[in-house]
């Protein structure tokens, strides 16, 4: 590990009794990357994040987090990360000032020097005229704003986020995002969960999660590079029809309807454009064309992948 | 532990306190609603006992006798009965709970002094009514010596309160009571609710230390401690009039540790629960052997051993007796140091365990 490296983690498993909620799974994140975590719920996200910020005790593996060994120095690097957790946590009954301020005191930080950066926040973050107001009263947006304005409060160099955009509007999300590229044009790292492939796309680097493991990682560009011929769409008069029609096509690994066309997904061996031509003219014929993958179907791709060989006899 | 960190938990509190309405309304309404019921309602002296009198004698001094027997206050006299078959019958229906029976031969009775000159028939069926049918078997009768120079009163001498008025005794122990009850609730979901509402994954990725959190989580609610033994005493004051014979400071000591110790058995039972429902629960689970044990409801000396032995380790036990010493025998709080040092001890435990299971960790 060195000084460029922010996460390193190697073998890490979290069982909760039976049930093996991250599987061996390795990771390296780099200072300053946006990195992302896709995948559906229960994938292990929010269990791998909480390990990675010390909240919970992995059940094996090795943790490095910031040059930190983790769990076992965990308070230590407390000081250095923020924590945005998936529901709303700051209280409700507190003013967003107060919610500050608090958070400032339990960070230790100076009276002289925790003021200037509230102000500071509360500027950045659009929150001035919510000053006042109770936290459990403002919008979902606002919610967004004040959680991540509390989470860097204490400058860290690390964040984590998980599912941040989850209960809030697109046009949030949107300024939510740039707030988060501010964040990683000024040093610091972040590790953000999504299951949004919008939000996945902005990433720096990606992981694609499923079942406690990791099927497919790198940047976007790369994950997209990975699927070449294999997205098809198919414009025809009856989608449903065509759709229950090539659903058992060999060869096709997922259809998707999108308005009144079909995205076919294959598996990538063979003459899969004629063999769907052929299917389809017994129900009354349509058009295939070439189109360009997207991180849908890389998501499709690598987790129908891995379930694949998990079906494997061992 | 950081001061600041610990201020800032404190501040907190406080501030969502002052927001909710409900609780901060419980504060000064649970101990005022109780006291006054509790002090009117728990009365276990005797009086107005509905009473028949069955005067067979009908002579000057038997209705001498009888005027003073209803002079103590002990007997409502609201029956005369003209035969035993009435007193009988008026007592199966429960219409009285004695009678007052005077022979025919009551004179002679009286001048020979040979057989009881008056019956004093008493419903069995309620130990309290005994209890006052042995006061009443001490009512003085001196034969032919003259009924007025024996004033009637069957009232028992008792030091510590001479007019045998319950409040004086119950006062004291609500005091006790209404702190138990109040602070243990309120320390117990203090930390429940934080992980009930999500607040503790925040906190725990925060450096604030598991002392700063549990210490925080107490102070503010000593404070309100204070607030409700005051508005107990006043009320206690003002309405019942128990008198505190001791020294006001050394009552407040008392109750400051007997809150403390209140609040850190509250934090332990929020260490032990996943929920806000099973942290209520636990409460009360706590509340009925400090009713039933701590010498509140029944005499402390006449419990079997192994009640008291359990009674002992109760926090409402030991301020019970500082309470009572303090306020209605006048006693200094350094005789009764055992039990400030038992609450102490008591603290200490309590506070030493909830901060060990205070585990910065989800699992």
């Amino acid at each position: 590990m060195n000084d460029e490296t922010a996460i390193h983690a190697t073998g890490l498993t979290k069982r909760f009794g039976h049930v093996v909620a991250v599987d061996h799974l390795d990771l390296t994140v780099r200072r300053r990357e946006v990195y992302g975590f896709l995948g559906p719920n229960g994938s292990g996200k929010s269990t791998t994040i909480r390990m990675l910020c010390g909240l919970l005790n992995p059940t094996s593996g090795d943790i490095d987090v910031l040059g930190h060994s983790i769990p076992r120095d965990a308070e230590a690097l407390k000081l250095h990360i923020g924590y945005m957790t998936q529901r709303f946590s700051l209280y409700e009954d507190l003013t967003v000032d107060e919610n500050l301020s608090f958070l400032a005191s339990v960070h230790d930080m100076p009276r002289a020097k925790a003021r200037p950066r509230i102000e500071e926040l509360i500027e950045r973050f659009w929150l001035g005229s919510q000053r006042k107001q109770l936290a459990g009263t403002l919008s979902g947006g606002q919610k967004q704003r004040l959680a991540l304005a509390g989470t860097v409060l204490h400058k860290p160099d690390l964040l984590f986020l998980d599912e941040p955009t989850s209960a809030v509007d697109p046009q949030s999300r949107r300024e939510f995002w740039e707030s988060l590229f501010e964040l990683a044009d000024e040093g610091t790292t972040l590790l953000v969960s999504t299951h949004y492939m919008d939000e996945a796309e902005r990433c720096t680097r990606l992981a694609i999660l499923d079942r406690g493991r990791i099927v497919a990682d790198g940047t976007p560009q790369h994950l997209l590079a990975s699927l070449p011929g294999r997205t098809w769409l198919v414009t025809t008069s009856e989608p449903r029809r065509a759709q229950r029609a090539l659903h058992d096509l060999p060869g096709v690994i997922a259809v998707a309807q999108i308005g009144t066309s079909l995205r076919v997904l294959g598996s990538g061996d063979g003459d899969l454009k004629q063999r769907l031509e052929a299917r389809l003219r017994e129900t009354g014929g349509a058009t295939v064309e070439p189109t360009a993958p997207n991180l849908e179907d890389v998501f499709v791709a690598a987790t129908v992948k891995s379930r694949g060989d998990a079906r494997e006899p061992a | 532990m950081s001061l600041r960190r610990l201020g800032s938990i404190v501040v907190k509190e406080l501030r969502q306190l002052r927001r909710d309405r409900l609780t901060f309304a419980m504060i000064i309404g649970i101990p005022t609603m109780q006291l006054i019921l509790f002090g009117y309602a728990i009365n276990l002296d005797v009086r107005n006992l509905e009473t028949a009198v069955l005067d067979q004698a009908d002579t000057a001094r038997s209705r001498e006798l009888v005027a003073g027997l209803a002079a103590t206050g002990v007997m409502h006299i609201g029956h005369v009965a003209s035969s035993p078959q009435e007193v009988e019958a008026l007592m199966r229906a429960g219409e009285i709970s004695a009678a007052v029976v005077l022979p025919p031969d009551f004179e002679t009775r009286l001048e020979r002094r040979d057989r009881p000159a008056i019956q004093i028939v008493v419903d069995g069926s309620e130990q309290v009514i005994q209890a006052a049918a042995r006061q009443l078997a001490a009512f003085p009768v001196r034969g032919n010596q003259g009924w007025t120079d024996a004033t009637a009163s069957v009232e028992v001498v008792n030091f510590y309160n001479p007019e045998r008025r319950a409040a004086v005794n119950t006062v004291p122990g609500l005091v006790g009571m209404i702190l138990t009850m109040t602070m243990v609730l309120f320390t117990a979901i203090a930390l429940v609710r934080e992980r009930e509402r999500g607040n503790l994954e925040m906190l725990i990725a925060t450096p604030v230390s598991p002392w700063e959190l549990t210490v925080g989580k107490i102070v503010p609610f000593i404070g309100i401690g204070l607030v409700q033994t005051t508005v107990v005493l006043v009320l206690g004051d003002v309405l019942f009039d128990v008198p505190l014979r001791g020294s006001l400071a050394e009552l407040y000591l008392a109750a400051l540790v007997f809150i403390t110790a209140n609040l850190s058995l509250g934090i332990l039972i929020s260490t032990l629960t996943k929920t806000q429902f099973q942290a209520m629960q636990m409460s009360f689970f706590t509340f009925l052997p400090q009713i039933l044990l701590s010498g509140f409801m029944f005499p402390f000396a006449g419990m079997p051993k192994p009640a008291q032995y359990v009674a002992e380790a109760l926090p409402l036990t030991h301020f019970l007796r500082l309470v009572r010493g303090i306020m209605l025998r006048g006693a200094d709080i350094t005789e009764l140091w055992p039990s400030l040092m038992a609450l102490g001890i008591f603290i200490a435990i309590m506070l030493t365990i909830a901060v060990s299971r205070v585990r910065k960790r989800l699992d």
